[in-house]
Protein backbone atom coordinates (compact mmCIF):
# COMPACT_ATOMS: atom_id res chain seq x y z
CA UNK A 1 0.00 0.00 0.00
CA UNK A 2 1.25 3.19 -0.85
CA UNK A 3 1.15 6.06 2.20
CA UNK A 4 -2.00 7.66 0.83
CA UNK A 5 -3.82 4.38 0.78
CA UNK A 6 -2.59 3.52 4.30
CA UNK A 7 -3.63 7.06 5.43
CA UNK A 8 -7.22 6.75 3.74
CA UNK A 9 -7.55 3.44 5.48
CA UNK A 10 -7.36 4.58 8.70
CA UNK A 11 -9.52 7.88 7.94
CA UNK A 12 -11.90 4.89 7.30
CA UNK A 13 -10.73 3.18 10.91
CA UNK A 14 -11.55 6.19 12.42
CA UNK A 15 -15.14 7.12 10.89
CA UNK A 16 -16.45 4.69 12.90
CA UNK A 17 -15.49 6.17 16.30
CA UNK A 18 -18.06 8.85 16.59
CA UNK A 19 -17.26 9.45 20.48
CA UNK A 20 -13.68 10.33 21.73
CA UNK A 21 -13.54 7.85 24.64
CA UNK A 22 -13.66 5.30 21.40
CA UNK A 23 -11.23 6.90 19.36
CA UNK A 24 -8.67 7.35 22.38
CA UNK A 25 -9.47 3.71 23.23
CA UNK A 26 -8.37 2.56 19.90
CA UNK A 27 -5.35 4.86 20.21
CA UNK A 28 -4.10 3.24 23.02
CA UNK A 29 -5.18 0.05 21.47
CA UNK A 30 -3.00 0.90 18.11
CA UNK A 31 0.02 1.65 20.86
CA UNK A 32 -0.01 -1.58 22.33
CA UNK A 33 0.97 -2.86 18.10
CA UNK A 34 3.83 -0.28 17.63
CA UNK A 35 6.90 -2.18 16.71
CA UNK A 36 9.44 -1.36 19.44
CA UNK A 37 12.38 0.00 19.42
CA UNK A 38 15.39 -2.50 20.88
CA UNK A 39 16.05 -1.76 24.11
CA UNK A 40 19.97 -0.84 23.06
CA UNK A 41 18.33 2.06 20.94
CA UNK A 42 16.47 3.51 23.94
CA UNK A 43 19.61 6.35 24.73
CA UNK A 44 19.36 9.83 24.42
CA UNK A 45 20.50 9.78 20.59
CA UNK A 46 17.35 8.29 19.63
CA UNK A 47 14.81 10.69 21.83
CA UNK A 48 12.94 12.63 20.05
CA UNK A 49 13.03 16.49 22.27
CA UNK A 50 9.60 18.36 22.69
CA UNK A 51 8.05 15.73 24.49
CA UNK A 52 6.18 15.98 27.56
CA UNK A 53 6.04 11.82 27.53
CA UNK A 54 9.36 10.54 26.52
CA UNK A 55 9.39 8.90 22.69
CA UNK A 56 12.18 7.26 21.00
CA UNK A 57 12.65 6.45 17.54
CA UNK A 58 14.52 4.19 15.46
CA UNK A 59 14.95 4.10 11.40
CA UNK A 60 16.16 0.79 10.16
CA UNK A 61 16.85 0.88 6.21
CA UNK A 62 16.25 -2.25 4.49
CA UNK A 63 16.28 -2.68 1.03
CA UNK A 64 15.39 0.82 0.36
CA UNK A 65 12.92 1.09 2.53
CA UNK A 66 12.73 2.43 6.04
CA UNK A 67 11.37 0.57 8.68
CA UNK A 68 10.33 2.49 12.08
CA UNK A 69 10.63 1.21 15.81
CA UNK A 70 9.60 3.25 18.35
CA UNK A 71 8.51 3.41 21.95
CA UNK A 72 6.98 6.12 24.64
CA UNK A 73 6.31 6.22 28.35
CA UNK A 74 3.09 7.73 27.69
CA UNK A 75 0.37 5.09 26.19
CA UNK A 76 -1.35 7.72 24.51
CA UNK A 77 1.41 9.27 22.93
CA UNK A 78 3.14 5.28 22.22
CA UNK A 79 -0.28 5.24 20.25
CA UNK A 80 0.11 8.67 18.59
CA UNK A 81 3.71 6.94 17.60
CA UNK A 82 2.04 3.96 16.11
CA UNK A 83 -0.08 5.93 14.17
CA UNK A 84 3.05 7.55 12.49
CA UNK A 85 4.85 4.19 12.27
CA UNK A 86 2.08 2.48 10.76
CA UNK A 87 1.90 4.96 7.73
CA UNK A 88 6.01 5.82 7.17
CA UNK A 89 7.47 2.25 7.59
CA UNK A 90 8.22 0.49 4.52
CA UNK A 91 8.86 3.42 2.14
CA UNK A 92 11.77 4.68 0.55
CA UNK A 93 13.26 7.75 2.31
CA UNK A 94 11.79 9.44 -1.15
CA UNK A 95 8.33 8.88 -0.56
CA UNK A 96 8.53 9.75 3.60
CA UNK A 97 10.36 13.29 2.71
CA UNK A 98 7.50 14.03 0.55
CA UNK A 99 4.59 12.26 2.99
CA UNK A 100 1.64 14.92 3.30
CA UNK A 101 0.24 13.55 6.09
CA UNK A 102 -3.25 14.71 5.94
CA UNK A 103 -4.88 12.31 7.68
CA UNK A 104 -4.04 13.83 11.22
CA UNK A 105 -6.15 16.30 10.74
CA UNK A 106 -9.24 14.08 9.30
CA UNK A 107 -9.20 11.55 12.33
CA UNK A 108 -9.57 14.71 13.99
CA UNK A 109 -6.14 14.86 15.89
CA UNK A 110 -4.88 18.28 14.36
CA UNK A 111 -5.11 19.13 17.67
CA UNK A 112 -1.87 16.80 19.05
CA UNK A 113 -0.32 18.57 15.93
CA UNK A 114 0.16 21.67 16.79
CA UNK A 115 3.53 22.86 17.28
CA UNK A 116 2.74 24.36 21.48
CA UNK A 117 1.26 20.63 22.60
CA UNK A 118 3.45 18.76 25.03
CA UNK A 119 3.30 15.46 22.96
CA UNK A 120 5.71 15.87 20.21
CA UNK A 121 4.24 14.50 17.73
CA UNK A 122 4.86 17.57 15.25
CA UNK A 123 8.95 16.75 16.33
CA UNK A 124 8.19 13.09 15.97
CA UNK A 125 7.07 13.66 12.19
CA UNK A 126 10.00 15.98 11.48
CA UNK A 127 12.17 13.64 13.08
CA UNK A 128 10.79 11.25 10.75
CA UNK A 129 11.60 12.93 7.70
CA UNK A 130 14.72 14.04 8.91
CA UNK A 131 15.66 10.66 9.13
CA UNK A 132 14.47 10.00 5.73
CA UNK A 133 16.69 12.95 3.77
CA UNK A 134 19.59 11.94 6.20
CA UNK A 135 19.36 8.11 4.69
CA UNK A 136 18.59 9.08 1.07
CA UNK A 137 21.75 10.81 1.26
CA UNK B 1 -18.66 51.23 56.98
CA UNK B 2 -15.61 50.80 57.92
CA UNK B 3 -16.04 50.25 61.56
CA UNK B 4 -18.69 47.42 60.36
CA UNK B 5 -16.29 45.54 58.66
CA UNK B 6 -13.72 45.21 61.89
CA UNK B 7 -16.79 44.52 63.68
CA UNK B 8 -17.44 41.92 61.73
CA UNK B 9 -13.92 40.94 60.93
CA UNK B 10 -13.14 40.59 64.58
CA UNK B 11 -16.24 38.42 66.21
CA UNK B 12 -17.00 36.19 63.60
CA UNK B 13 -14.91 34.45 60.49
CA UNK B 14 -16.93 35.47 56.98
CA UNK B 15 -17.96 32.40 55.06
CA UNK B 16 -17.46 31.98 51.54
CA UNK B 17 -20.64 32.23 49.42
CA UNK B 18 -19.78 29.69 46.79
CA UNK B 19 -22.50 30.68 44.61
CA UNK B 20 -21.79 34.25 44.63
CA UNK B 21 -17.95 33.64 44.27
CA UNK B 22 -18.75 30.93 41.00
CA UNK B 23 -20.79 33.99 39.80
CA UNK B 24 -17.54 36.50 39.48
CA UNK B 25 -15.81 34.32 37.52
CA UNK B 26 -17.35 34.68 34.02
CA UNK B 27 -15.06 32.07 32.68
CA UNK B 28 -16.29 28.89 34.82
CA UNK B 29 -19.47 29.42 33.21
CA UNK B 30 -17.85 27.94 30.44
CA UNK B 31 -17.77 24.48 28.45
CA UNK B 32 -14.39 22.62 27.04
CA UNK B 33 -15.19 19.89 24.69
CA UNK B 34 -18.36 20.00 25.50
CA UNK B 35 -18.57 19.63 29.16
CA UNK B 36 -18.58 22.40 31.69
CA UNK B 37 -15.14 23.33 32.84
CA UNK B 38 -13.51 22.29 36.10
CA UNK B 39 -10.62 24.59 36.52
CA UNK B 40 -7.97 22.94 38.37
CA UNK B 41 -4.80 24.38 36.92
CA UNK B 42 -4.64 27.33 40.02
CA UNK B 43 -0.94 26.88 40.61
CA UNK B 44 0.02 27.33 37.19
CA UNK B 45 -2.75 30.85 36.67
CA UNK B 46 -5.65 31.78 38.32
CA UNK B 47 -8.93 32.70 36.68
CA UNK B 48 -10.20 36.25 37.09
CA UNK B 49 -12.83 37.46 38.64
CA UNK B 50 -14.82 40.31 36.69
CA UNK B 51 -14.10 43.02 38.90
CA UNK B 52 -10.57 42.55 37.64
CA UNK B 53 -11.09 42.07 34.22
CA UNK B 54 -13.70 45.33 34.43
CA UNK B 55 -10.94 47.30 35.89
CA UNK B 56 -8.75 46.23 32.71
CA UNK B 57 -11.89 47.14 30.10
CA UNK B 58 -12.11 50.50 32.04
CA UNK B 59 -8.30 51.75 32.11
CA UNK B 60 -8.52 51.32 28.36
CA UNK B 61 -11.59 53.02 28.04
CA UNK B 62 -11.40 56.32 30.38
CA UNK B 63 -7.82 55.82 31.68
CA UNK B 64 -5.59 54.70 29.08
CA UNK B 65 -1.95 57.66 29.47
CA UNK B 66 1.21 56.47 30.15
CA UNK B 67 2.36 56.71 34.37
CA UNK B 68 4.66 59.12 35.72
CA UNK B 69 5.17 61.17 32.63
CA UNK B 70 2.46 63.90 31.76
CA UNK B 71 0.61 66.95 33.37
CA UNK B 72 -2.77 65.81 31.67
CA UNK B 73 -5.57 64.53 33.04
CA UNK B 74 -5.43 61.04 31.97
CA UNK B 75 -1.77 60.69 32.85
CA UNK B 76 -2.50 61.89 36.17
CA UNK B 77 -5.69 59.76 36.83
CA UNK B 78 -3.61 56.71 35.36
CA UNK B 79 -0.44 57.26 37.67
CA UNK B 80 -2.95 57.97 40.77
CA UNK B 81 -4.46 54.23 39.96
CA UNK B 82 -1.06 52.85 39.38
CA UNK B 83 -0.02 54.18 42.50
CA UNK B 84 -2.70 53.22 44.83
CA UNK B 85 -1.82 49.52 43.48
CA UNK B 86 1.40 50.25 45.73
CA UNK B 87 -0.03 51.37 48.50
CA UNK B 88 -2.71 48.01 48.14
CA UNK B 89 0.04 45.77 48.12
CA UNK B 90 1.44 47.64 51.06
CA UNK B 91 -1.13 47.01 53.29
CA UNK B 92 -1.63 43.91 52.06
CA UNK B 93 1.87 42.36 52.77
CA UNK B 94 2.03 44.88 55.59
CA UNK B 95 4.69 46.36 54.26
CA UNK B 96 6.55 49.32 56.45
CA UNK B 97 6.87 51.99 53.48
CA UNK B 98 5.11 51.93 50.11
CA UNK B 99 8.74 52.51 48.46
CA UNK B 100 9.26 49.23 49.52
CA UNK B 101 7.06 48.06 46.84
CA UNK B 102 8.45 47.46 43.65
CA UNK B 103 6.22 46.87 40.75
CA UNK B 104 7.36 43.76 38.23
CA UNK B 105 6.28 41.85 35.53
CA UNK B 106 5.77 38.94 38.28
CA UNK B 107 7.65 36.64 40.23
CA UNK B 108 10.48 35.30 37.65
CA UNK B 109 11.73 39.60 37.15
CA UNK B 110 11.36 39.86 41.05
CA UNK B 111 13.74 37.10 41.33
CA UNK B 112 16.14 37.96 38.60
CA UNK B 113 16.07 41.62 40.23
CA UNK B 114 17.65 40.12 43.46
CA UNK B 115 19.58 38.10 41.65
CA UNK B 116 21.37 40.76 38.81
CA UNK B 117 21.53 43.80 41.38
CA UNK B 118 22.24 42.15 45.00
CA UNK B 119 24.29 39.62 43.40
CA UNK B 120 26.03 42.07 41.31
CA UNK B 121 26.76 44.26 44.23
CA UNK B 122 27.27 42.22 46.89
CA UNK B 123 28.00 38.19 45.77
CA UNK B 124 31.54 37.67 44.81
CA UNK B 125 33.96 34.67 43.76
CA UNK B 126 33.29 31.99 46.15
CA UNK B 127 30.70 33.40 47.98
CA UNK B 128 27.81 31.07 48.55
CA UNK B 129 23.83 31.17 48.44
CA UNK B 130 21.65 28.63 49.55
CA UNK B 131 18.11 27.26 47.70
CA UNK B 132 16.51 24.47 48.59
CA UNK B 133 16.11 21.30 46.56
CA UNK B 134 11.97 22.44 46.32
CA UNK B 135 12.72 25.91 44.30
CA UNK B 136 10.73 26.58 40.93
CA UNK B 137 13.27 26.90 38.33
CA UNK B 138 12.95 30.34 38.34
CA UNK B 139 14.06 30.27 42.21
CA UNK B 140 17.59 28.22 40.44
CA UNK B 141 18.38 29.18 37.20
CA UNK B 142 18.95 32.81 38.17
CA UNK B 143 21.26 31.80 40.92
CA UNK B 144 22.72 29.18 38.53
CA UNK B 145 23.46 31.95 36.45
CA UNK B 146 24.80 34.27 38.96
CA UNK B 147 27.62 31.75 39.91
CA UNK B 148 28.86 31.26 36.42
CA UNK B 149 28.93 34.54 35.83
CA UNK B 150 30.57 35.52 39.36
CA UNK B 151 32.39 31.80 40.61
CA UNK B 152 29.77 31.63 43.49
CA UNK B 153 28.16 28.55 44.90
CA UNK B 154 24.88 27.46 45.87
CA UNK B 155 24.01 25.08 48.85
CA UNK B 156 21.14 23.02 48.71
CA UNK B 157 18.60 22.44 51.92
CA UNK B 158 17.50 18.81 51.38
CA UNK B 159 14.15 17.54 51.29
CA UNK B 160 12.86 14.53 53.20
CA UNK B 161 10.72 12.12 50.97
CA UNK B 162 7.22 13.60 52.48
CA UNK B 163 8.73 16.70 51.24
CA UNK B 164 9.55 18.63 53.99
CA UNK B 165 12.48 21.01 54.25
CA UNK B 166 15.17 19.45 56.43
CA UNK B 167 15.92 22.19 58.96
CA UNK B 168 18.26 20.82 60.51
CA UNK B 169 20.53 20.02 57.74
CA UNK B 170 19.48 23.66 56.62
CA UNK B 171 21.22 25.22 60.22
CA UNK B 172 24.31 23.58 59.31
CA UNK B 173 24.91 24.82 55.72
CA UNK B 174 25.83 28.44 56.78
CA UNK B 175 29.69 29.58 56.71
CA UNK B 176 30.58 33.13 56.78
CA UNK B 177 31.02 33.49 52.91
CA UNK B 178 26.82 32.70 52.63
CA UNK B 179 25.73 35.93 51.20
CA UNK B 180 22.16 35.07 50.39
CA UNK B 181 19.23 32.63 51.12
CA UNK B 182 16.19 31.85 48.82
CA UNK B 183 13.51 29.56 48.97
CA UNK B 184 10.10 29.34 48.03
CA UNK B 185 6.94 29.89 50.98
CA UNK B 186 4.98 27.38 49.74
CA UNK B 187 5.78 24.74 47.16
CA UNK B 188 4.08 24.51 43.88
CA UNK B 189 4.67 20.55 42.94
CA UNK B 190 3.77 19.58 46.15
CA UNK B 191 2.14 21.77 48.39
CA UNK B 192 4.53 22.41 50.89
CA UNK B 193 4.23 25.09 53.47
CA UNK B 194 7.62 25.63 54.98
CA UNK B 195 8.18 26.62 58.34
CA UNK B 196 9.50 30.55 57.25
CA UNK B 197 9.56 32.55 60.24
CA UNK B 198 12.20 29.69 61.61
CA UNK B 199 13.90 29.65 58.95
CA UNK B 200 14.08 33.53 57.93
CA UNK B 201 15.08 33.76 61.57
CA UNK B 202 17.87 31.10 61.55
CA UNK B 203 19.22 33.17 58.34
CA UNK B 204 19.66 36.19 59.99
CA UNK B 205 21.65 34.52 63.61
CA UNK B 206 24.03 34.40 60.59
CA UNK B 207 23.16 37.83 59.62
CA UNK B 208 22.19 36.93 56.17
CA UNK B 209 19.42 38.27 54.23
CA UNK B 210 17.02 36.47 52.87
CA UNK B 211 14.55 35.78 49.60
CA UNK B 212 11.05 33.83 50.12
CA UNK B 213 9.05 33.21 47.02
CA UNK B 214 5.71 33.97 47.65
CA UNK B 215 4.30 32.62 43.94
CA UNK B 216 2.06 30.28 45.93
CA UNK B 217 1.51 32.09 49.32
CA UNK B 218 -0.34 34.70 49.01
CA UNK B 219 -3.10 33.99 47.21
CA UNK B 220 -3.82 31.42 50.20
CA UNK B 221 -1.99 32.50 53.31
CA UNK B 222 -1.77 35.97 54.99
CA UNK B 223 1.93 37.61 54.88
CA UNK B 224 3.08 40.35 56.87
CA UNK B 225 6.56 40.69 55.73
CA UNK B 226 7.30 43.11 58.83
CA UNK B 227 6.17 40.01 61.23
CA UNK B 228 8.26 37.65 58.70
CA UNK B 229 11.40 40.16 59.39
CA UNK B 230 11.75 38.74 55.45
CA UNK B 231 14.05 41.32 53.45
CA UNK B 232 12.68 40.89 50.24
CA UNK B 233 9.43 39.05 49.27
CA UNK B 234 8.70 37.89 45.29
CA UNK B 235 5.16 37.23 44.02
CA UNK B 236 2.84 36.97 40.91
CA UNK B 237 -0.57 39.44 40.30
CA UNK B 238 -1.70 36.49 38.11
CA UNK B 239 -2.03 33.39 40.78
CA UNK B 240 -4.07 35.52 42.85
CA UNK B 241 -6.69 36.79 40.68
CA UNK B 242 -4.96 39.48 39.35
CA UNK B 243 -4.18 40.11 35.88
CA UNK B 244 -0.70 38.03 33.85
CA UNK B 245 2.44 40.73 33.66
CA UNK B 246 2.51 42.50 36.75
CA UNK B 247 3.94 40.90 40.39
CA UNK B 248 5.62 42.27 43.33
CA UNK B 249 9.06 42.43 44.49
CA UNK B 250 9.27 43.99 48.29
CA UNK B 251 12.36 44.45 49.72
CA UNK B 252 13.85 46.17 52.75
CA UNK B 253 14.46 49.89 51.80
CA UNK B 254 18.17 50.31 53.15
CA UNK B 255 18.39 46.68 50.80
CA UNK B 256 17.44 48.24 47.95
CA UNK B 257 19.12 51.80 48.43
CA UNK B 258 22.18 50.09 48.58
CA UNK B 259 21.63 47.94 45.53
CA UNK B 260 22.22 49.50 42.08
CA UNK B 261 19.54 49.66 39.78
CA UNK B 262 18.06 46.71 37.57
CA UNK B 263 17.26 47.70 33.78
CA UNK B 264 18.11 51.41 32.42
CA UNK B 265 15.78 53.55 30.81
CA UNK B 266 13.10 55.95 31.54
CA UNK B 267 11.16 56.47 34.60
CA UNK B 268 14.21 55.56 36.85
CA UNK B 269 16.65 58.50 36.63
CA UNK B 270 16.63 61.31 38.20
CA UNK B 271 18.97 62.79 35.66
CA UNK B 272 20.79 62.02 32.43
CA UNK B 273 23.63 63.95 30.62
CA UNK B 274 25.32 61.91 28.19
CA UNK B 275 28.14 61.24 30.95
CA UNK B 276 25.98 60.97 33.72
CA UNK B 277 23.23 59.62 34.81
CA UNK B 278 21.95 60.52 38.74
CA UNK B 279 19.33 57.39 39.70
CA UNK B 280 15.76 58.18 40.65
CA UNK B 281 14.85 56.70 44.21
CA UNK B 282 13.00 54.14 44.91
CA UNK B 283 10.67 52.83 44.08
CA UNK B 284 11.01 53.83 40.67
CA UNK B 285 15.00 53.17 40.23
CA UNK B 286 13.74 49.41 39.70
CA UNK B 287 10.94 50.61 37.26
CA UNK B 288 12.47 51.72 33.86
CA UNK B 289 10.57 51.84 31.22
CA UNK B 290 6.69 51.68 30.77
CA UNK B 291 5.23 48.89 32.72
CA UNK B 292 1.93 46.88 32.28
CA UNK B 293 0.03 49.66 33.29
CA UNK B 294 -3.57 47.89 32.85
CA UNK B 295 -2.26 45.05 34.91
CA UNK B 296 -1.06 47.12 37.71
CA UNK B 297 -4.12 49.15 38.19
CA UNK B 298 -6.04 46.04 38.01
CA UNK B 299 -3.88 44.36 40.80
CA UNK B 300 -5.87 46.08 43.01
CA UNK B 301 -8.95 45.08 42.00
CA UNK B 302 -7.58 41.58 42.60
CA UNK B 303 -6.21 42.42 46.18
CA UNK B 304 -9.54 43.94 46.94
CA UNK B 305 -11.74 40.98 45.69
CA UNK B 306 -9.30 38.72 48.25
CA UNK B 307 -9.64 41.65 51.27
CA UNK B 308 -13.52 41.35 50.60
CA UNK B 309 -13.93 37.69 51.03
CA UNK B 310 -10.89 37.55 53.52
CA UNK B 311 -7.66 35.21 53.29
CA UNK B 312 -9.11 33.44 56.42
CA UNK B 313 -12.09 32.46 55.31
CA UNK B 314 -10.46 31.70 51.82
CA UNK B 315 -7.94 29.26 53.49
CA UNK B 316 -10.68 27.68 55.59
CA UNK B 317 -12.48 26.75 52.41
CA UNK B 318 -9.07 26.03 50.83
CA UNK B 319 -8.61 23.55 53.81
CA UNK B 320 -11.56 21.87 53.94
CA UNK B 321 -11.85 21.42 50.06
CA UNK B 322 -8.11 19.67 50.09
CA UNK B 323 -9.14 17.48 53.20
CA UNK B 324 -12.05 16.66 51.35
CA UNK B 325 -10.07 15.54 47.94
CA UNK B 326 -7.43 13.96 49.35
CA UNK B 327 -9.70 11.52 51.35
CA UNK B 328 -11.68 11.33 47.76
CA UNK B 329 -8.61 10.70 45.55
CA UNK B 330 -7.16 8.14 48.18
CA UNK B 331 -9.81 5.92 46.74
CA UNK B 332 -8.83 5.80 43.11
CA UNK B 333 -7.31 2.77 42.25
CA UNK B 334 -3.61 2.92 42.05
CA UNK B 335 -3.43 6.83 43.10
CA UNK B 336 0.09 7.31 45.10
CA UNK B 337 0.49 10.78 45.98
CA UNK B 338 3.68 12.91 46.04
CA UNK B 339 4.36 15.42 48.74
CA UNK B 340 2.42 14.53 51.80
CA UNK B 341 3.92 17.22 54.03
CA UNK B 342 2.95 18.35 57.42
CA UNK B 343 1.68 21.83 56.29
CA UNK B 344 0.40 21.63 53.21
CA UNK B 345 -1.49 24.31 51.14
CA UNK B 346 -3.99 23.74 47.88
CA UNK B 347 -1.83 21.72 45.90
CA UNK B 348 -2.36 17.72 45.35
CA UNK B 349 0.19 15.93 43.41
CA UNK B 350 -0.16 12.60 42.16
CA UNK B 351 0.64 9.38 39.71
CA UNK B 352 -1.64 6.42 38.78
CA UNK B 353 0.44 3.81 39.14
CA UNK B 354 1.46 2.17 35.74
CA UNK B 355 0.16 5.31 33.98
CA UNK B 356 1.94 8.57 32.82
CA UNK B 357 0.72 11.55 33.78
CA UNK B 358 0.58 12.88 30.50
CA UNK B 359 -2.03 10.16 29.55
CA UNK B 360 -4.05 11.58 32.72
CA UNK B 361 -4.19 15.08 31.90
CA UNK B 362 -5.29 14.20 27.91
CA UNK B 363 -7.99 12.53 29.77
CA UNK B 364 -9.25 14.27 32.02
CA UNK B 365 -9.04 17.39 28.78
CA UNK B 366 -11.61 15.28 27.14
CA UNK B 367 -13.51 15.59 30.46
CA UNK B 368 -13.59 19.11 30.43
CA UNK B 369 -11.06 19.03 33.67
CA UNK B 370 -8.15 20.97 33.65
CA UNK B 371 -5.12 19.96 35.48
CA UNK B 372 -1.35 20.48 34.66
CA UNK B 373 0.69 17.09 34.11
CA UNK B 374 5.06 17.12 33.80
CA UNK B 375 7.51 18.34 36.23
CA UNK B 376 5.83 21.88 37.13
CA UNK B 377 8.87 24.01 36.32
CA UNK B 378 10.22 21.83 39.53
CA UNK B 379 12.54 19.42 37.63
CA UNK B 380 14.54 18.35 40.83
CA UNK B 381 11.93 18.04 42.85
CA UNK B 382 10.67 15.28 40.37
CA UNK B 383 14.25 13.74 40.04
CA UNK B 384 14.39 13.48 43.92
CA UNK B 385 11.40 11.29 43.59
CA UNK B 386 12.21 9.42 40.67
CA UNK B 387 9.56 10.46 38.59
CA UNK B 388 8.89 11.87 35.12
CA UNK B 389 6.49 14.26 36.91
CA UNK B 390 2.90 13.96 38.13
CA UNK B 391 -0.74 15.22 37.75
CA UNK B 392 -1.10 18.73 39.73
CA UNK B 393 -4.72 19.44 40.71
CA UNK B 394 -4.38 22.84 42.65
CA UNK B 395 -7.71 24.46 44.11
CA UNK B 396 -8.59 28.04 44.53
CA UNK B 397 -11.54 29.80 46.54
CA UNK B 398 -14.22 29.14 43.36
CA UNK B 399 -13.35 25.68 43.65
CA UNK B 400 -16.11 23.17 45.06
CA UNK B 401 -16.60 19.94 46.26
CA UNK B 402 -18.79 18.75 42.82
CA UNK B 403 -15.07 19.74 41.19
CA UNK B 404 -13.44 17.39 43.64
CA UNK B 405 -16.33 14.25 42.78
CA UNK B 406 -15.92 15.29 38.79
CA UNK B 407 -12.11 14.86 39.29
CA UNK B 408 -12.61 11.78 41.03
CA UNK B 409 -15.00 10.03 38.62
CA UNK B 410 -12.41 11.33 35.64
CA UNK B 411 -9.52 9.75 37.02
CA UNK B 412 -11.61 6.43 37.60
CA UNK B 413 -12.38 6.16 33.80
CA UNK B 414 -8.37 7.29 32.91
CA UNK B 415 -7.70 4.21 35.08
CA UNK B 416 -10.29 2.26 33.14
CA UNK B 417 -8.82 3.05 30.22
CA UNK B 418 -5.32 2.97 30.40
CA UNK B 419 -4.80 0.32 33.15
C1 LIG C 1 6.77 28.76 43.49
C2 LIG C 1 6.82 29.55 42.21
N1 LIG C 1 7.80 30.42 42.01
C3 LIG C 1 7.88 31.16 40.90
C4 LIG C 1 6.98 31.03 39.87
C5 LIG C 1 7.13 31.86 38.64
O1 LIG C 1 6.11 32.78 38.54
P1 LIG C 1 5.88 33.65 37.22
O2 LIG C 1 5.90 32.70 36.08
O3 LIG C 1 4.56 34.29 37.45
O4 LIG C 1 6.99 34.64 37.16
C6 LIG C 1 5.94 30.13 40.03
C7 LIG C 1 4.95 29.94 38.93
O5 LIG C 1 4.62 28.86 38.53
C8 LIG C 1 5.86 29.37 41.21
O6 LIG C 1 4.87 28.48 41.38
Amino acid sequence: MTINEKQDELIEDFAFYTDWMEKYEYIIQLGKELPLIHDSYKTEEYIIKGCQSRVWLYPNMNEGKIDFTADSDAIITKGLVSLMVKVLSGHTPKEIASADLYFIDKIGLKEHLSPTRANGLLSMVKQMKLYAIALSA
Amino acid sequence: MLTLYIIMGSTELKKIDINKVRSDFPILKREVNGKPLVYLDNGATTQKPKQVIDAIIHYYEEMNSNVHRGVHYLSQISTDAFEVTRRKVKEFINAEHEHEVIITKGTTESINIIASCYGRAFIGKDDEIIISAMEHHSNIVPWQMLCDEKGCKLRIIPMTAEGDLDVETYKTLFSERTKLVSFTYVSNALGTINPVKEMIAIAHQHEVPVLLDGAQAVQHLKVDVQELNVDFFAFSGHKMYGPTGVGVLYGKENFLNNMPPYQGGGDMIKEVTLEKTTYNELPFKFEAGTPNIEAGIALANAIDYINELGLEAIKRHEDELLAYAIQELSKVKSIRFIGTAKEKSSVISFLIDGTHPYDIGVILDKLGIAVRTGHHCAQPVMDQFGIPGTVRASLAVYNTKEDVDVLVAGLNRAADMLL
